[in-house]
């Protein structure tokens, strides 16, 4: 019998298919869903395995994503969508009337696998090409608007992280990517390892993902400046 | 095949030594365990290959009133950062070691806490030493000054933290405080259940995720007296190759940035690219996570993705030898490589370089060659080595190794073609207790060794993950005596991951 051929991408989840019957929540090997009464799918945890896709006998998990969208806080990845907070949105309105199309980005890694940061290394090739936006990488976090966070924040760089973030000047942004940063997921946090960006910044944008594709770098960090936002205010 | 010595913690350097003198073993890993709680003391386990590609494991028990043993760093020098690590981690002093400063823990973790010790719990936060020790050693002297550099750093790269010093740009020595981003996968992994620490394993290093998987994947299988099938094998194999290849490309593309050649830079990224989408295209993922598995592989590649490979290399490879006879030609390019970052042959190989590190200043080591696993049979690889050891040896190395992979993956593409559907997971059932394995893969960067063992229930007890990226501990050789500047140049030609070492 040849192995499912399903891509590692987020699954899709159908509510009108789901019966509960949990087969999903046993088998994902970060904790990322639970079923009692309901389905809940925490999206900044979920690091893409399809375990659950495989699992489940009612095709309510399905794949058809090619990534998961970046939001603004952790409650918009929980699936389904619970109640949309509005807090960022503000400040990405300030951001863009300061920052224009010109965003100034510091990457800093709090202890990822590398996975996300090449994913990011990515955005600057010649085919995705970041710098069409008007987005740069800086060699300095004083030159930088955003904080591109990666990693779960390890105890050995802790510190680091929190100075890089105080040698910023505001209005400043926190952008954290893939699962690490979002959740902590997959590593247990302890004596190594962390909780995520959350745990010691305020963080403006959650890009889930185990890496995050280019193209989800980039439109998390649109969304931070919120371009995105105008743009579907403009349709 | 594997021979055991035990021996007394005593004589474990005579032994060591003897075994490298008689028998031109070669240290392949070393690690410690704690085995208290089985009614022993704390084990220490020396791996040693031999040229026949057998392996002699000589093994100690530590009292564990009085945890310390005669360092065996003093006669086999490759020793040195296992021993640290045994000192950091588990609480066993190596006397006699030459470098006795910790490795691992930072200066502000607290003295007398050791995380793989049975008894010291993982899930645990532990404060900060308000009195950080053992600071780095520095250089002083008229005219000299030091250059710290990190743990942040100016581009998209991982953390670590260098401490240059010199006169001018002139490097005398280089310091490397590096395993900032440790985040406790060895320990998390103990009690772990099989498939739970197969998502550990991929995400060890990103960039060589499938290396790592496979070699995790071989050593629960060694344990477990399964081999996964004809096809599955092939597939690992060639995907393998993939993994080498993007890797290989993208690394000589970022030679170009050490240079400031920007549009080597952009060549290189857009083929590194493609071949990256290719994988997502036929494995589902562009770094490859999510498709080895204990006992097999979890996709197939069917016809169609077959063909899509076959077709793909064709044309990067075609383009990818355009872009390296471009570069080869740009002399204001050549020049910087040349002669720069030497890593010297007989260092390399006394303190067990690996990988194209090795390679490059004539140390003939490639587990497809000396140790073929997977689909792959011996003579099918055969190491790509120069002597010039610099960071020009390090770069046509990787780009002729880029071409022999191209070449493999349409030998494996043409063997996949003559084997029929098949079973891709072999079923593997409860591990033995109270055994250990290994499990050894080329990964783009060299030799990963994954070492396994089992408690008194066959759970994971133990896992040590020795992967290329130990090469670290050569790069401040190959800098010495070098310019600044040059330091990303030489950097970039070792590619060495943070992730993958620090685990």
């Amino acid at each position: 019998m040849p192995a499912p051929l399903i891509d590692r991408a987020q699954p899709v989840f159908d509510a009108v298919r789901c019966d509960l019957n949990g087969a999903c929540a046993q088998v994902c090997p970060v904790g990322a869903i639970s079923v009692d009464t309901r389905f809940a799918l925490d999206r900044a945890r979920c690091i893409s395995c399809s375990r659950c896709i495989e699992v489940c006998p009612t095709g309510a998990l399905a794949q058809g994503l090619t990534f998961a969208a970046p939001k603004r806080t952790r409650n918009e990845l929980l699936e389904p969508p619970t109640v949309i907070a509005a807090r960022g949105e503000e400040l990405a309105g300030l951001a863009h009337r300061v920052l224009g199309r010109s965003l100034n980005v510091r990457h800093l890694d709090a202890g990822s696998c590398n996975g996300c940061d090449w994913e990011i290394n990515a955005t600057t090739n010649a085919v995705h090409d970041i710098q069409r936006f008007g987005i740069d990488f800086v060699a300095s976090p004083r030159h930088a608007d955003v904080l591109l966070v990666t990693g779960t924040v390890t105890r050995n760089l802790e510190i680091a992280a929190r100075r890089t973030y105080d040698a910023m000047s505001a209005p400043r942004l926190v952008v954290a990517v893939g699962a690490c940063a979002a959740s902590g997921s997959p590593y247990p946090s302890g004596y190594a390892s962390g909780e995520g960006a959350a745990s010691i910044l305020p963080v403006d944008v959650f890009i889930p993902g185990c890496p995050p594709r280019p193209e989800a770098i980039i439109e998390g960090l649109l969304l931070a400046v919120g371009r995105i936002v105008r743009r579907a205010d403009v349709r | 095949m594997i021979e055991t010595q035990n021996v007394a913690a005593e004589v474990l350097p005579e032994s060591c030594a003897a075994l490298v003198r008689d028998r031109q073993a070669r240290l392949v890993v070393m690690t410690g365990t704690d085995e208290r709680e089985r009614g022993r003391g704390y084990g220490l386990y020396y791996v040693f290959a031999l040229p026949s590609g057998d392996f002699v494991s000589i093994e100690a028990q530590v009292d564990p009133v009085r945890p310390e043993f005669p360092a065996v760093t003093r006669v086999v020098p490759a020793a040195h950062w296992y021993e640290r690590e045994v000192k950091d981690l588990l609480g066993v002093e190596p006397s006699g070691h030459p470098d006795p400063r910790r490795l691992v823990l930072h200066d502000d973790w607290p003295h007398g806490l050791h995380p793989l010790r049975k008894d010291f719990d993982g899930r645990r936060s532990v404060g900060r030493d308000p009195h950080p020790h053992e600071p780095l050693t520095g250089v002083r002297g008229d005219g000299v000054m030091e250059v710290p550099v990190g743990p942040i750093h100016a581009g998209i790269i991982e953390p670590g933290h260098f401490r240059f010093g010199g006169v001018g740009e002139l490097v005398f020595q280089l310091e490397a405080r590096l395993f900032y981003t440790h985040r406790g996968i060895e320990k998390a992994a103990e009690g772990a259940s099989v498939e739970r620490v197969l998502f550990l394993a991929e995400r060890i290093c990103g960039a060589c995720s499938l290396s790592n998987a496979v070699a995790y994947s071989q050593a629960i299988e060694d344990l477990a007296e399964r081999r996964p099938g004809l096809r599955a094998r092939i597939i690992r194999s060639v995907l393998l190759e993939l993994e080498r290849l993007y890797n290989h490309v993208g690394d000589v593309a970022n030679l170009c940035a050490g240079t400031a050649l920007q549009l080597g830079v952009y060549q290189g990224g857009v083929l590194k690219e493609r071949l990256q989408e290719l994988n997502a295209a036929i494995a589902g993922h562009r770094y490859l996570f999510g498709v080895a598995c204990p006992g097999g592989v979890r996709r197939d590649l069917d016809t169609t993705a077959q063909e899509r490979i076959g077709r793909e290399c064709v044309a990067i490879e075609s383009e990818f030898r355009g872009y390296v006879d471009a570069l080869l030609e740009t002399e204001s390019f050549m020049d910087r490589l040349v002669g720069t970052g030497v890593l010297d042959h007989d260092l390399a190989d006394e303190l067990g370089a690996v990988g194209v590190a090795a390679r490059a200043s004539g140390v003939a080591r490639d587990v497809r060659a000396s140790h073929p696993y997977a689909a792959l049979r011996p003579g099918m690889v055969r190491p790509v080595v120069r002597t010039e050891g610099d960071v020009r040896a390090r770069m046509l190395v990787r780009v002729d190794e880029v071409f022999a992979s191209f070449g493999l993956v349409r030998e494996l593409l043409g063997e996949l073609a003559e084997v029929g559907p098949a079973e891709l997971v072999v079923p593997i059932g409860p591990l033995p207790a109270d055994r250990w394995a290994l499990g050894i893969v080329e990964s783009p960067r060299g030799e990963n060794v994954h070492w396994l063992m089992t408690g008194a229930r066959g759970e994971i007890t133990r896992y040590r993950v020795r992967s290329a990226s130990y090469n670290w501990a050569l790069v401040p050789f190959a800098v010495a005596g070098n310019l600044l500047p040059d330091f990303p140049l030489i950097n970039k030609s070792f590619e060495l991951c943070y992730a993958c070492l620090d685990r």
